[in-house]
Protein backbone atom coordinates (compact mmCIF):
# COMPACT_ATOMS: atom_id res chain seq x y z
CA UNK A 1 0.00 0.00 0.00
CA UNK A 2 0.93 3.45 -0.98
CA UNK A 3 1.32 6.29 1.39
CA UNK A 4 2.27 10.12 0.81
CA UNK A 5 3.50 11.76 3.77
CA UNK A 6 3.36 15.93 4.05
CA UNK A 7 6.29 17.26 6.02
CA UNK A 8 4.37 20.69 7.16
CA UNK A 9 7.46 23.08 8.58
CA UNK A 10 6.52 26.27 10.51
CA UNK A 11 8.01 29.54 9.01
CA UNK A 12 10.87 31.08 10.21
CA UNK A 13 11.16 35.07 9.86
CA UNK A 14 12.04 34.85 6.53
CA UNK A 15 10.13 31.92 4.42
CA UNK A 16 12.93 29.40 5.38
CA UNK A 17 13.43 29.50 9.31
CA UNK A 18 16.90 26.81 8.44
CA UNK A 19 18.03 30.25 7.42
CA UNK A 20 18.66 31.64 10.95
CA UNK A 21 20.50 28.20 11.78
CA UNK A 22 24.24 27.90 12.23
CA UNK A 23 26.05 26.28 9.41
CA UNK A 24 26.76 22.95 11.73
CA UNK A 25 23.37 22.45 12.49
CA UNK A 26 21.99 22.97 8.78
CA UNK A 27 24.86 21.16 7.84
CA UNK A 28 23.59 17.99 9.98
CA UNK A 29 19.99 18.38 9.38
CA UNK A 30 20.96 17.92 5.15
CA UNK A 31 22.97 15.15 6.50
CA UNK A 32 20.12 12.83 7.58
CA UNK A 33 17.83 13.57 5.07
CA UNK A 34 19.99 12.20 2.65
CA UNK A 35 20.14 9.41 5.03
CA UNK A 36 17.01 8.91 5.22
CA UNK A 37 16.43 8.89 2.13
CA UNK A 38 18.70 6.66 0.68
CA UNK A 39 17.64 4.42 3.80
CA UNK A 40 13.94 4.45 1.74
CA UNK A 41 15.80 3.40 -1.40
CA UNK A 42 17.58 0.94 -0.04
CA UNK A 43 15.33 -0.88 1.51
CA UNK A 44 13.00 -0.81 -1.36
CA UNK A 45 10.37 1.81 0.11
CA UNK A 46 10.63 4.60 -1.79
CA UNK A 47 8.57 5.49 -4.14
CA UNK A 48 9.19 9.39 -5.11
CA UNK A 49 10.09 12.31 -3.15
CA UNK A 50 10.35 16.14 -3.95
CA UNK A 51 11.50 18.98 -2.09
CA UNK A 52 9.17 22.18 -2.68
CA UNK A 53 10.87 25.29 -3.55
CA UNK A 54 9.99 28.25 -0.87
CA UNK A 55 6.79 29.24 -0.51
CA UNK A 56 7.23 32.85 -1.22
CA UNK A 57 6.48 32.59 -4.96
CA UNK A 58 3.18 30.19 -4.13
CA UNK A 59 -0.11 30.91 -5.31
CA UNK A 60 -3.67 29.82 -5.38
CA UNK A 61 -5.61 29.18 -8.90
CA UNK A 62 -9.22 29.11 -9.79
CA UNK A 63 -10.93 28.93 -12.59
CA UNK A 64 -12.53 32.40 -13.38
CA UNK A 65 -15.83 33.22 -15.07
CA UNK A 66 -14.49 33.05 -18.12
CA UNK A 67 -12.15 29.70 -17.23
CA UNK A 68 -8.86 32.18 -17.23
CA UNK A 69 -6.60 31.67 -14.02
CA UNK A 70 -7.60 33.67 -11.16
CA UNK A 71 -4.35 33.44 -8.91
CA UNK A 72 -4.51 34.29 -4.78
CA UNK A 73 -1.20 34.28 -2.69
CA UNK A 74 1.50 34.26 -1.74
CA UNK A 75 0.18 33.93 1.91
CA UNK A 76 2.82 36.06 3.86
CA UNK A 77 0.96 35.15 7.05
CA UNK A 78 0.59 31.33 6.92
CA UNK A 79 2.34 29.85 9.87
CA UNK A 80 3.24 26.34 8.21
CA UNK A 81 3.82 25.16 4.98
CA UNK A 82 4.23 22.33 2.81
CA UNK A 83 7.99 21.90 2.44
CA UNK A 84 8.19 18.48 0.69
CA UNK A 85 6.68 15.07 0.38
CA UNK A 86 7.82 11.85 -0.04
CA UNK A 87 5.63 8.43 -0.99
CA UNK A 88 6.46 5.22 0.45
CA UNK A 89 5.06 1.81 -0.82
CA UNK A 90 4.49 -0.42 2.05
CA UNK A 91 3.52 -3.52 4.20
CA UNK A 92 1.04 -1.82 6.50
CA UNK A 93 -0.31 2.05 7.91
CA UNK A 94 1.81 1.42 11.35
CA UNK A 95 4.96 1.15 9.28
CA UNK A 96 4.09 4.40 7.17
CA UNK A 97 3.38 6.03 10.58
CA UNK A 98 6.97 4.74 11.60
CA UNK A 99 8.89 6.44 8.83
CA UNK A 100 7.02 9.55 9.29
CA UNK A 101 7.80 9.57 12.74
CA UNK A 102 11.71 9.83 11.93
CA UNK A 103 11.23 11.82 9.70
CA UNK A 104 9.65 14.37 11.97
CA UNK A 105 12.13 13.84 14.11
CA UNK A 106 15.13 15.41 11.87
CA UNK A 107 17.53 17.51 13.66
CA UNK A 108 17.19 21.18 14.23
CA UNK A 109 18.84 23.70 15.63
CA UNK A 110 21.46 22.02 18.40
CA UNK A 111 20.49 18.92 17.03
CA UNK A 112 17.34 18.88 18.89
CA UNK A 113 14.57 17.20 16.97
CA UNK A 114 12.14 19.62 15.22
CA UNK A 115 8.99 17.38 15.47
CA UNK A 116 7.19 18.44 12.49
CA UNK A 117 4.05 17.53 11.68
CA UNK A 118 3.51 14.84 8.86
CA UNK A 119 0.65 14.30 7.22
CA UNK A 120 0.18 10.65 6.24
CA UNK A 121 -2.73 10.35 3.73
CA UNK A 122 -3.11 6.51 1.67
CA UNK A 123 -2.57 6.91 -1.82
CA UNK A 124 -5.85 5.14 -3.85
CA UNK A 125 -5.02 2.54 -6.01
CA UNK A 126 -6.74 0.85 -8.60
CA UNK A 127 -9.76 -1.93 -8.50
CA UNK A 128 -9.77 -4.40 -6.67
CA UNK A 129 -8.37 -7.86 -7.25
CA UNK A 130 -11.21 -10.18 -8.26
CA UNK A 131 -11.59 -12.61 -5.87
CA UNK B 1 24.15 -7.78 -24.50
CA UNK B 2 27.82 -6.93 -23.95
CA UNK B 3 28.75 -3.28 -23.94
CA UNK B 4 30.87 -3.27 -26.86
CA UNK B 5 27.67 -4.35 -28.76
CA UNK B 6 25.15 -2.04 -27.20
CA UNK B 7 27.88 0.92 -28.25
CA UNK B 8 27.67 -0.60 -31.77
CA UNK B 9 24.22 -0.69 -32.32
CA UNK B 10 23.88 2.89 -30.70
CA UNK B 11 26.55 3.80 -33.51
CA UNK B 12 24.48 2.23 -36.42
CA UNK B 13 20.97 3.06 -35.20
CA UNK B 14 20.52 6.62 -36.43
CA UNK B 15 23.07 6.10 -39.67
CA UNK B 16 20.23 2.99 -40.45
CA UNK B 17 16.79 4.83 -39.31
CA UNK B 18 18.26 7.75 -41.61
CA UNK B 19 18.71 5.58 -44.66
CA UNK B 20 15.85 3.97 -44.31
CA UNK B 21 13.53 7.06 -43.51
CA UNK B 22 15.36 8.46 -46.91
CA UNK B 23 14.40 5.25 -48.77
CA UNK B 24 10.79 5.02 -47.40
CA UNK B 25 9.61 8.49 -46.46
CA UNK B 26 7.72 7.76 -43.69
CA UNK B 27 9.58 8.10 -40.43
CA UNK B 28 7.46 6.76 -37.74
CA UNK B 29 6.97 3.32 -40.02
CA UNK B 30 10.94 3.34 -40.64
CA UNK B 31 11.77 3.80 -37.03
CA UNK B 32 9.15 0.58 -35.97
CA UNK B 33 11.52 -1.22 -38.57
CA UNK B 34 14.55 -0.08 -37.07
CA UNK B 35 13.92 -1.00 -34.17
CA UNK B 36 12.73 -4.36 -34.65
CA UNK B 37 15.96 -4.47 -36.64
CA UNK B 38 17.63 -3.64 -33.74
CA UNK B 39 15.80 -5.93 -31.21
CA UNK B 40 16.53 -8.92 -33.81
CA UNK B 41 20.56 -7.67 -33.93
CA UNK B 42 20.79 -8.25 -29.99
CA UNK B 43 19.09 -11.28 -30.04
CA UNK B 44 21.10 -13.08 -32.71
CA UNK B 45 23.96 -10.94 -32.75
CA UNK B 46 25.79 -12.47 -29.43
CA UNK B 47 25.07 -16.31 -30.77
CA UNK B 48 25.79 -15.62 -34.85
CA UNK B 49 28.70 -12.80 -34.17
CA UNK B 50 28.66 -9.67 -35.42
CA UNK B 51 28.28 -10.14 -39.20
CA UNK B 52 30.77 -8.71 -41.51
CA UNK B 53 28.61 -5.69 -42.62
CA UNK B 54 26.11 -5.00 -39.48
CA UNK B 55 24.82 -1.97 -40.92
CA UNK B 56 23.95 -3.69 -44.25
CA UNK B 57 22.80 -6.32 -42.05
CA UNK B 58 20.40 -3.88 -40.35
CA UNK B 59 19.23 -1.73 -43.20
CA UNK B 60 18.38 -4.81 -44.86
CA UNK B 61 16.33 -6.51 -41.86
CA UNK B 62 14.81 -2.87 -41.56
CA UNK B 63 13.54 -2.61 -45.29
CA UNK B 64 12.02 -6.10 -45.26
CA UNK B 65 9.83 -5.43 -41.76
CA UNK B 66 8.62 -2.48 -43.84
CA UNK B 67 8.14 -4.48 -46.63
CA UNK B 68 6.16 -7.24 -44.25
CA UNK B 69 4.13 -4.39 -42.79
CA UNK B 70 3.68 -2.97 -46.37
CA UNK B 71 2.61 -6.72 -47.80
CA UNK B 72 0.18 -7.36 -44.67
CA UNK B 73 -1.54 -4.01 -45.47
CA UNK B 74 -2.27 -4.56 -49.17
CA UNK B 75 -3.20 -8.31 -48.55
CA UNK B 76 -5.60 -7.08 -46.00
CA UNK B 77 -7.06 -4.09 -48.74
CA UNK B 78 -6.64 -6.33 -51.68
CA UNK B 79 -6.87 -9.78 -50.42
CA UNK B 80 -9.18 -10.89 -53.56
CA UNK B 81 -7.44 -9.30 -56.66
CA UNK B 82 -3.75 -9.75 -54.95
CA UNK B 83 -1.40 -12.24 -57.03
CA UNK B 84 1.42 -13.04 -54.88
CA UNK B 85 3.95 -12.70 -57.94
CA UNK B 86 3.01 -8.98 -57.73
CA UNK B 87 3.75 -9.02 -54.12
CA UNK B 88 7.07 -11.12 -54.43
CA UNK B 89 7.74 -8.79 -56.90
CA UNK B 90 8.29 -6.36 -54.43
CA UNK B 91 10.76 -8.33 -52.10
CA UNK B 92 13.00 -8.76 -55.43
CA UNK B 93 13.90 -4.57 -54.94
CA UNK B 94 15.44 -5.65 -51.74
CA UNK B 95 19.10 -6.00 -52.57
CA UNK B 96 20.71 -9.10 -50.95
CA UNK B 97 22.29 -8.12 -47.30
CA UNK B 98 25.78 -8.57 -48.98
CA UNK B 99 25.90 -5.98 -51.29
CA UNK B 100 26.88 -2.31 -49.57
CA UNK B 101 24.11 0.11 -49.29
CA UNK B 102 23.67 3.78 -49.66
CA UNK B 103 23.84 3.97 -45.89
CA UNK B 104 25.70 7.54 -45.60
CA UNK B 105 26.88 9.02 -42.29
CA UNK B 106 25.10 12.62 -43.84
CA UNK B 107 21.63 10.46 -42.98
CA UNK B 108 22.57 11.09 -39.61
CA UNK B 109 22.49 14.89 -39.70
CA UNK B 110 19.29 14.59 -41.83
CA UNK B 111 17.84 12.32 -39.02
CA UNK B 112 19.37 14.85 -36.54
CA UNK B 113 17.72 18.40 -38.69
CA UNK B 114 14.38 16.46 -38.51
CA UNK B 115 14.05 15.51 -34.62
CA UNK B 116 15.47 18.95 -34.04
CA UNK B 117 12.14 20.81 -36.27
CA UNK B 118 10.80 23.74 -35.10
CA UNK B 119 7.81 22.99 -35.19
CA UNK B 120 8.64 20.85 -32.19
CA UNK B 121 8.45 21.79 -28.53
CA UNK B 122 11.86 21.52 -26.69
CA UNK B 123 10.89 18.76 -25.13
CA UNK B 124 9.56 16.79 -27.77
CA UNK B 125 12.68 17.36 -29.70
CA UNK B 126 15.27 16.36 -26.92
CA UNK B 127 13.01 12.57 -26.61
CA UNK B 128 13.07 12.34 -30.29
CA UNK B 129 16.65 13.56 -30.73
CA UNK B 130 17.81 10.71 -27.56
CA UNK B 131 15.48 7.90 -28.77
CA UNK B 132 15.87 8.34 -32.62
CA UNK B 133 19.33 10.08 -32.85
CA UNK B 134 20.86 8.43 -29.33
CA UNK B 135 19.67 5.59 -29.78
CA UNK B 136 17.99 5.26 -26.04
CA UNK B 137 15.35 3.06 -25.50
CA UNK B 138 11.77 4.88 -23.90
CA UNK B 139 12.38 3.87 -20.47
CA UNK B 140 16.26 4.96 -20.51
CA UNK B 141 14.68 8.42 -21.72
CA UNK B 142 11.67 8.61 -18.98
CA UNK B 143 13.89 7.43 -16.24
CA UNK B 144 16.86 10.26 -17.09
CA UNK B 145 13.87 12.92 -17.19
CA UNK B 146 12.36 10.99 -13.94
CA UNK B 147 9.11 11.45 -16.11
CA UNK B 148 6.56 7.98 -16.26
CA UNK B 149 7.69 5.99 -18.79
CA UNK B 150 4.20 6.04 -20.39
CA UNK B 151 4.90 10.18 -20.40
CA UNK B 152 7.27 9.75 -21.83
CA UNK B 153 6.45 7.58 -24.58
CA UNK B 154 3.39 10.03 -25.35
CA UNK B 155 5.82 12.89 -25.52
CA UNK B 156 7.97 10.30 -28.25
CA UNK B 157 4.74 9.95 -29.94
CA UNK B 158 2.92 13.07 -30.18
CA UNK B 159 7.06 14.44 -31.48
CA UNK B 160 6.77 11.63 -34.14
CA UNK B 161 3.13 12.69 -35.14
CA UNK B 162 4.27 16.49 -35.18
CA UNK B 163 6.31 15.69 -37.93
CA UNK B 164 4.05 13.74 -40.03
CA UNK B 165 1.46 16.92 -39.91
CA UNK B 166 4.48 19.69 -40.44
CA UNK B 167 5.36 17.80 -43.88
CA UNK B 168 8.71 18.00 -43.35
CA UNK B 169 10.48 16.14 -45.71
CA UNK B 170 13.53 13.77 -45.26
CA UNK B 171 16.33 16.14 -46.47
CA UNK B 172 19.05 18.59 -45.80
CA UNK B 173 17.30 21.84 -45.31
CA UNK B 174 19.50 24.20 -47.71
CA UNK B 175 20.73 27.82 -47.29
CA UNK B 176 19.79 30.00 -44.35
CA UNK B 177 16.90 27.21 -43.51
CA UNK B 178 20.11 24.73 -42.97
CA UNK B 179 22.08 27.38 -41.12
CA UNK B 180 18.78 28.23 -38.74
CA UNK B 181 18.01 24.25 -38.36
CA UNK B 182 21.43 23.73 -37.06
CA UNK B 183 21.46 26.27 -34.70
CA UNK B 184 18.24 24.44 -32.97
CA UNK B 185 19.99 21.13 -33.35
CA UNK B 186 23.31 22.87 -31.63
CA UNK B 187 20.32 23.89 -29.00
CA UNK B 188 19.18 20.51 -27.94
CA UNK B 189 22.24 19.48 -27.89
CA UNK B 190 23.08 22.27 -25.10
CA UNK B 191 19.73 21.60 -23.54
CA UNK B 192 20.60 17.66 -23.19
CA UNK B 193 23.68 18.49 -21.56
CA UNK B 194 22.89 20.96 -19.50
CA UNK B 195 19.86 18.55 -17.95
CA UNK B 196 22.50 16.24 -17.27
CA UNK B 197 25.26 18.55 -15.51
CA UNK B 198 22.63 20.23 -13.34
CA UNK B 199 20.27 17.60 -12.55
CA UNK B 200 19.12 17.05 -9.27
CA UNK B 201 21.14 14.73 -6.61
CA UNK B 202 18.89 11.84 -5.51
CA UNK B 203 18.72 8.58 -7.33
CA UNK B 204 21.15 9.81 -10.02
CA UNK B 205 23.21 6.85 -9.98
CA UNK B 206 20.10 4.68 -11.92
CA UNK B 207 20.08 7.55 -14.60
CA UNK B 208 21.52 7.08 -17.66
CA UNK B 209 24.09 10.18 -18.12
CA UNK B 210 22.64 12.82 -20.35
CA UNK B 211 25.66 14.54 -19.88
CA UNK B 212 27.62 12.23 -21.81
CA UNK B 213 24.73 11.23 -24.20
CA UNK B 214 25.06 15.12 -25.72
CA UNK B 215 29.03 14.53 -25.71
CA UNK B 216 28.69 11.34 -27.89
CA UNK B 217 26.06 13.33 -30.31
CA UNK B 218 27.82 16.57 -30.37
CA UNK B 219 30.92 14.37 -31.54
CA UNK B 220 28.96 12.76 -34.41
CA UNK B 221 28.26 16.19 -35.77
CA UNK B 222 31.23 17.64 -34.80
CA UNK B 223 32.52 14.72 -37.19
CA UNK B 224 30.01 15.33 -40.07
CA UNK B 225 30.68 19.10 -39.76
CA UNK B 226 34.35 19.70 -39.05
CA UNK B 227 34.77 22.58 -40.75
CA UNK B 228 31.70 24.60 -38.44
CA UNK B 229 33.19 26.64 -35.91
CA UNK B 230 29.90 26.54 -33.63
CA UNK B 231 29.89 22.99 -33.98
CA UNK B 232 32.93 22.58 -32.48
CA UNK B 233 32.37 25.08 -30.23
CA UNK B 234 29.70 23.70 -28.40
CA UNK B 235 31.77 20.52 -28.07
CA UNK B 236 34.26 22.37 -26.48
CA UNK B 237 32.05 23.93 -24.12
CA UNK B 238 30.84 20.28 -23.29
CA UNK B 239 34.55 18.95 -22.56
CA UNK B 240 35.55 22.12 -20.77
CA UNK B 241 32.47 21.95 -18.43
CA UNK B 242 32.24 18.18 -18.24
CA UNK B 243 36.01 18.15 -17.28
CA UNK B 244 35.02 20.18 -13.46
CA UNK B 245 32.39 16.81 -13.26
CA UNK B 246 34.12 15.44 -10.31
CA UNK B 247 35.22 18.77 -8.75
CA UNK B 248 31.75 20.36 -8.98
CA UNK B 249 30.12 18.36 -5.94
CA UNK B 250 30.95 17.39 -2.54
CA UNK B 251 30.02 13.44 -1.20
CA UNK B 252 26.91 14.63 0.25
CA UNK B 253 25.96 16.13 -3.37
CA UNK B 254 26.34 19.14 -2.21
CA UNK B 255 27.60 22.18 -4.75
CA UNK B 256 30.96 23.31 -4.65
CA UNK B 257 31.60 26.38 -6.25
CA UNK B 258 34.79 26.95 -8.64
CA UNK B 259 37.05 29.01 -6.48
CA UNK B 260 36.41 26.01 -3.91
CA UNK B 261 37.19 23.39 -6.04
CA UNK B 262 39.79 20.72 -5.68
CA UNK B 263 41.43 20.75 -9.11
CA UNK B 264 43.36 18.28 -9.42
CA UNK B 265 40.34 16.39 -9.58
CA UNK B 266 39.30 17.97 -12.66
CA UNK B 267 39.80 15.66 -16.28
CA UNK B 268 43.20 17.10 -17.55
CA UNK B 269 42.41 15.17 -20.93
CA UNK B 270 38.78 16.65 -21.29
CA UNK B 271 40.79 20.24 -20.74
CA UNK B 272 43.29 19.57 -24.03
CA UNK B 273 40.69 18.20 -25.81
CA UNK B 274 38.34 21.16 -25.05
CA UNK B 275 41.01 23.86 -25.66
CA UNK B 276 42.41 22.57 -29.22
CA UNK B 277 39.09 21.79 -30.40
CA UNK B 278 37.86 26.42 -29.02
CA UNK B 279 41.49 27.32 -30.16
CA UNK B 280 41.35 25.61 -33.76
CA UNK B 281 37.60 27.14 -33.94
CA UNK B 282 38.52 30.73 -33.23
CA UNK B 283 41.31 30.62 -35.43
CA UNK B 284 39.20 30.13 -38.55
CA UNK B 285 36.70 33.31 -37.91
CA UNK B 286 33.10 33.84 -37.54
CA UNK B 287 33.26 33.83 -33.74
CA UNK B 288 30.14 32.77 -32.18
CA UNK B 289 28.54 32.56 -28.67
CA UNK B 290 29.42 27.98 -28.30
CA UNK B 291 32.91 29.08 -29.35
CA UNK B 292 32.94 32.32 -26.54
CA UNK B 293 31.30 30.80 -23.82
CA UNK B 294 33.69 27.71 -24.42
CA UNK B 295 36.87 29.88 -24.73
CA UNK B 296 36.03 31.44 -21.30
CA UNK B 297 35.80 28.02 -19.84
CA UNK B 298 38.77 27.49 -21.38
CA UNK B 299 40.50 30.21 -19.43
CA UNK B 300 39.01 29.36 -16.29
CA UNK B 301 40.25 25.30 -16.61
CA UNK B 302 43.77 26.65 -17.63
CA UNK B 303 43.96 28.26 -14.00
CA UNK B 304 46.59 26.01 -11.89
CA UNK B 305 44.57 27.66 -8.79
CA UNK B 306 41.31 29.97 -8.88
CA UNK B 307 43.80 32.94 -7.88
CA UNK B 308 45.86 32.48 -11.27
CA UNK B 309 42.58 33.31 -13.31
CA UNK B 310 43.25 35.58 -16.26
CA UNK B 311 39.83 37.57 -15.26
CA UNK B 312 40.88 40.52 -17.93
CA UNK B 313 40.61 37.82 -20.75
CA UNK B 314 37.39 36.36 -19.36
CA UNK B 315 35.75 40.17 -18.93
CA UNK B 316 37.00 41.31 -22.83
CA UNK B 317 35.40 37.63 -23.56
CA UNK B 318 32.40 38.65 -21.96
CA UNK B 319 31.94 41.70 -23.73
CA UNK B 320 32.02 40.22 -27.09
CA UNK B 321 29.75 38.04 -25.83
CA UNK B 322 27.48 40.46 -24.37
CA UNK B 323 27.42 42.25 -27.88
CA UNK B 324 26.76 39.32 -29.91
CA UNK B 325 23.60 37.64 -27.99
CA UNK B 326 21.62 40.16 -25.69
CA UNK B 327 21.34 37.93 -22.97
CA UNK B 328 20.81 39.16 -19.97
CA UNK B 329 22.51 36.59 -18.18
CA UNK B 330 25.58 37.35 -20.14
CA UNK B 331 25.50 40.10 -18.53
CA UNK B 332 25.08 39.37 -15.01
CA UNK B 333 28.55 37.38 -15.51
CA UNK B 334 30.28 40.10 -17.44
CA UNK B 335 29.47 41.91 -13.82
CA UNK B 336 30.98 38.85 -12.04
CA UNK B 337 34.19 39.22 -14.12
CA UNK B 338 34.31 42.76 -14.00
CA UNK B 339 33.78 43.01 -10.06
CA UNK B 340 37.18 40.24 -10.35
CA UNK B 341 39.01 42.89 -12.34
CA UNK B 342 38.14 46.39 -11.15
CA UNK B 343 36.59 45.26 -7.75
CA UNK B 344 32.90 44.12 -6.11
CA UNK B 345 31.64 48.05 -5.96
CA UNK B 346 32.05 48.02 -10.10
CA UNK B 347 30.56 44.56 -10.46
CA UNK B 348 27.34 46.12 -7.98
CA UNK B 349 27.33 48.86 -10.64
CA UNK B 350 27.02 46.47 -13.13
CA UNK B 351 24.19 44.15 -11.32
CA UNK B 352 22.04 47.36 -10.88
CA UNK B 353 21.72 47.65 -13.89
CA UNK B 354 20.19 44.77 -14.55
CA UNK B 355 17.55 45.59 -12.23
CA UNK B 356 15.28 47.42 -15.37
CA UNK B 357 15.59 44.44 -17.29
CA UNK B 358 12.20 42.42 -17.00
CA UNK B 359 13.68 39.16 -18.36
CA UNK B 360 16.14 39.05 -15.39
CA UNK B 361 14.61 41.55 -12.53
CA UNK B 362 13.76 39.55 -9.39
CA UNK B 363 15.59 36.24 -10.40
CA UNK B 364 17.79 34.73 -8.06
CA UNK B 365 20.85 34.63 -9.58
CA UNK B 366 20.14 38.62 -9.20
CA UNK B 367 20.77 38.16 -5.36
CA UNK B 368 23.25 35.56 -5.40
CA UNK B 369 25.88 37.55 -7.33
CA UNK B 370 25.05 40.70 -4.68
CA UNK B 371 25.51 38.54 -2.18
CA UNK B 372 28.85 37.42 -3.23
CA UNK B 373 29.72 41.18 -4.47
CA UNK B 374 28.87 42.53 -0.79
CA UNK B 375 30.64 39.77 0.87
CA UNK B 376 33.59 40.39 -1.18
CA UNK B 377 33.37 44.55 -0.02
CA UNK B 378 33.50 43.74 3.21
CA UNK B 379 29.10 44.03 3.75
CA UNK B 380 28.21 41.18 5.21
CA UNK B 381 24.78 42.40 6.72
CA UNK B 382 23.59 42.94 2.84
CA UNK B 383 25.05 39.80 1.94
CA UNK B 384 23.45 37.64 4.34
CA UNK B 385 20.20 39.15 3.46
CA UNK B 386 21.02 38.70 -1.05
CA UNK B 387 22.19 34.76 0.20
CA UNK B 388 18.79 34.52 1.71
CA UNK B 389 16.58 36.23 -0.80
CA UNK B 390 18.02 33.95 -3.24
CA UNK B 391 17.80 30.82 -1.33
CA UNK B 392 14.26 31.38 -1.16
CA UNK B 393 13.30 31.93 -4.64
CA UNK B 394 16.48 28.91 -6.28
CA UNK B 395 14.69 25.71 -7.37
CA UNK B 396 17.33 23.93 -6.99
CA UNK B 397 17.92 22.18 -3.87
CA UNK B 398 22.22 21.62 -4.13
CA UNK B 399 22.02 25.43 -4.92
CA UNK B 400 20.09 26.45 -2.00
CA UNK B 401 21.67 24.32 0.37
CA UNK B 402 24.74 25.79 -0.64
CA UNK B 403 23.53 30.11 -0.58
CA UNK B 404 21.90 29.16 2.71
CA UNK B 405 25.10 27.77 4.20
CA UNK B 406 26.53 30.80 3.04
CA UNK B 407 24.28 32.99 4.68
CA UNK B 408 24.80 30.83 8.01
CA UNK B 409 28.84 30.76 7.93
CA UNK B 410 28.61 34.61 8.04
CA UNK B 411 25.75 34.78 10.10
CA UNK B 412 28.10 32.81 12.64
CA UNK B 413 31.13 34.92 12.15
CA UNK B 414 28.93 37.75 12.93
CA UNK B 415 27.60 36.61 16.24
CA UNK B 416 31.51 35.34 17.32
CA UNK B 417 33.00 39.04 16.86
CA UNK B 418 29.97 41.14 18.65
CA UNK B 419 30.96 44.80 17.79
CA UNK B 420 34.13 43.87 16.15
CA UNK B 421 33.59 45.93 13.17
CA UNK B 422 36.37 48.12 11.52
Amino acid sequence: MKYMMMMHTPRGTGDYQVGQWSPEDFKAHIAFMHSYNKELMDGGEWVDGQGLAAPGEARLVRAGKDGAPVTDGPFPEAKEFLAGYWIVDVDSPERAYELAAKASAAPGPGGTPLNMAIEVRQVMSGPPKDA
Amino acid sequence: MDATLQHLLRDLAPQVLGAVARRHGDFAAAEDAVQEALIAAALQWPASGVPANPRGWLYHVALRRITDHLRSDLARRRREETVAGELWAEWAFVPPPDVEVGVDADDTLVLLFMCCHPALTPASAIALTLRAVGGLTTAQIANAFLVPEATMAQRISRAKAGIKASGVPFSMPEGAERAGRLGAVLHVLYLVFNEGYTSSTGATLQRPDLADEAIRLSRAVHALLPEDGEVAGLLALMLLTDARRAARTGPGGELIPMDEQDRSLWNPALIAEGVALVSAALSRGAVGAYQLQAAIAAVHDEAARAEDTDWPQILALYQVLERISDNPMVSLNRAIAAAMVHGPRAGLELVAALDGDARIAGHYRLDAVRAHLHERAGDPARAIAHYRAAAERTASTPERDYLTLKAARLAAEQREKPGAGD
